[in-house]
């Protein structure tokens, strides 16, 4: 089985997220990166289902910022075989640009399986898995918790409101990963020493214009401070009365 | 002046809440742009509730049948869309930020090869150009944008564009699509227990923690939930999905759900800011911890502190006697 997994650099989700001075990006001074964590859904995925076949590589694909190398040397250290930089200097906020320059990449790659996160947990786009597999006209099942993979077919199963939807497609196939398809491992000493040898390919890319324009990036309003209506089963009475009365929502 | 296209929602053949959500938002827009609100529905029949449309200010219904359409099918849907998007020359295209509307949109932009703004909790126009708000970095910041493309394609986060009524004529339309038969196929949907509210969608959610110390104990949450008369759903922390008392589908947060309920009550749970990014969109929180210092209470409206084990069951008797 090859294997693509299509990964993103992002700031780790405890950043405290600082606004830079053009007031329109992240203030990336002291912030810490690592791979996005449905992204490693996906690379675990992928190394289960090499392992099972016996056969195949699993090739990791990012676009990217150099540093965006290390992220992939993450996944290499995981277990997988080679990786591509596409290389920019920022990621825009358009998925469609990011999503173009992938499906660029993974054309001709020969993959059984193309696999993505559900989102990049940064800019919540999600959106690059489908917009690939449409613009490579393959099928595609996203945020997939759960799969399976037997002569040419899947079926995998994804959370709806209220319920799971069970979806059958044919190989190859586009899937994005959710949580509870299985359990990340981590590198081991023995991984991260051989992802330093192994095959990472830096390919400079100029992406398009795209079609969003980033006007500002905000801090959220403030929430109101809130208030301790009082201690204990005797503040009910008083909390029920401030939700009826004062915040009109009973 | 532009019109715009309000991608509704149904599920066997009823339509799903969140559509009146979207029509609000496309009325919005099609004022600020003095076009008219076309919504449209795909089924394989009738759409039960989508004559209510005219209501929420869709001068237009169109439900576009397919015998492979009952269930949501990925491809096809993306076709009929893209095709309708593309020769009414709408100036916007609007869809819910639901599992259907998050696999939907994308296909539909690569197809259109236009953005989409995703998950969005506010729309306006500005200077002729759509501009949305949306939150990044799990809530911890506000991205504004501007779409330089038409249509421009936006799906909007639930619960957050309260439907509002502004009648228009709702002429209700039907129209046979023809498709090919998909590669991707929904088999079958297993249904959680009949009645339950998914936590992305309830309009009062009330998620339990750690605090609660036994999986049994969800008993409580799910007692005040019903005390509110099935508008309320119960959520969890990750902490308790992760120890496999609750089911993930339940969890709220940067790895769960985002969810905009009107009111949120977190209990026995400490507030740390993964769980924050999912919940802090909220109108109303209420929590209840017995820890004075929990970060929740740094976002919470209301904060009562103490024993959840004797403050719930006393919440719930309030709400039973409010509402009797
Ligand atoms: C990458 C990443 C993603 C994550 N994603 C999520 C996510 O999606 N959702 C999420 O929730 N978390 C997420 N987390 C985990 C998060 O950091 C916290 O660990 C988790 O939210 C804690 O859950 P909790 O509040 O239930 O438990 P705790 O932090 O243990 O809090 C329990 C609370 O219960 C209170 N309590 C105890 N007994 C009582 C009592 N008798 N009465 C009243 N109060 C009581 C305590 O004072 C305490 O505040 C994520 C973490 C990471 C690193
Ligand atoms: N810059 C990128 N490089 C490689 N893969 C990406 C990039 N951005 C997004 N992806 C993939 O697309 C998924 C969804 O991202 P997004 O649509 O940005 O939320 C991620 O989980 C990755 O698998």
């Amino acid at each position: 089985m090859n294997i693509a997994v299509c990964i993103k650099r992002v700031p780790d989700s405890e950043t405290r997220v600082k606004i830079a001075s053009d007031g329109k990006s992240l203030d990336e001074a002291g912030v810490k990166f690592i791979l996005n964590p449905y992204d490693e859904f996906a690379v675990e995925e992928a190394l289960r289902r090499r392992e099972h076949a016996g056969a195949g590589a699993v090739v990791i694909v990012a676009l990217g910022p150099p540093a965006a190398q290390e992220t992939i040397r993450t996944a290499l250290a995981m277990g997988a075989d080679r990786g591509v930089l596409l290389q920019v200097e920022r990621i825009p906020p358009d998925g469609l640009e990011v999503a173009r320059a992938l499906a660029a990449e993974l054309r001709d790659g020969g993959y059984d399986l193309i696999l993505f996160g559900k989102l990049a947990i940064d800019d919540a786009n999600h959106q690059v898995g489908p917009m690939v597999a449409e613009l490579l006209g393959w099928p595609c099942v996203s945020t997939v918790a759960h799969l399976e993979l037997e002569q040419g077919r899947g079926i995998a199963e994804r959370e709806i409101e209220g319920g799971v939807e069970v979806v059958a497609f044919p190989l190859p196939a586009v899937l994005t990963t959710d949580k509870g398809l299985n359990e990340p491992r981590y590198p081991a000493l023995k991984g991260i020493m051989a992802a330093k040898k192994k095959p990472l390919e830096v390919k400079p890319t100029t992406l398009g214009p795209g079609g969003l324009e980033i006007l500002a990036l905000t801090p959220p309003p403030e929430r109101q401070e809130g208030r301790i209506v009082g201690e204990g089963p005797g503040a009910v009475v008083e909390l029920v009365r401030l939700l009826r009365e004062e915040a009109k929502v009973l | 002046m532009s019109d715009v296209l309000a991608v509704v929602e149904q599920r066997a053949g009823v339509l799903r809440p969140v559509s009146q959500e979207v029509v609000t938002g496309a009325r919005r827009l099609g004022d600020a742009l003095a076009g008219r609100v076309d919504a449209l529905a795909l089924a394989a029949g009738g759409v039960r509730g989508a004559e209510q449309l005219g209501v929420f200010g869709a001068d237009r219904v169109t439900t576009l049948t397919n015998p492979g359409f009952a269930a949501y099918a990925p491809e096809g849907y993306a076709q009929a869309v893209a095709e309708r998007a593309r020769t009414g020359g709408y100036g916007a295209v609007l869809f819910a930020a639901t599992a259907l509307g998050k696999d939907l949109a994308p296909r539909v932009a690569a197809r259109l090869g236009r953005p989409l703004a995703p998950d969005v909790t506010d729309i306006v126009v500005e200077g002729g150009a759509v501009t949305v708000v949306r939150p990044v970095y799990a809530g911890k910041a506000l991205l504004r944008l501007r779409l330089n493309a038409s249509p421009a394609l936006v799906s909007l986060r639930p619960n957050v564009f309260t439907p509002a009524e502004r009648p228009k004529a709702g002429v209700m339309e039907t129209t046979a699509v023809d498709v090919p038969a998909g590669r991707v196929v929904v088999q079958q949907i297993k249904a959680a227990a009949v009645g339950a509210l998914d936590v992305a969608e309830a309009p009062i959610v009330i998620s339990g923690g750690r605090g609660l110390k036994d999986p049994a104990n969800f008993k409580l949450l799910e007692e005040l939930a019903a005390a509110f008369g099935g508008t309320a759903a119960v959520g969890a922390s990750r902490a308790v999905v992760d120890a496999g008392w609750r089911p993930h589908a339940d969890q709220v947060g940067q790895t769960g759900k985002t969810v905009s309920p009107t009111l949120y009550i977190a209990v026995g749970i400490s507030g740390a800011i993964q769980h924050l990014a999912g919940m802090r969109t909220s109108k109303v929180i209420v929590a209840i911890n017995k820890d004075r210092d929990a970060p929740i209470f740094k976002v919470a409206d209301y904060g009562v502190v103490g024993d959840l084990f004797q403050i719930v069951p006393h919440l719930t008797a309030e709400i039973k006697k409010f509402r009797a």
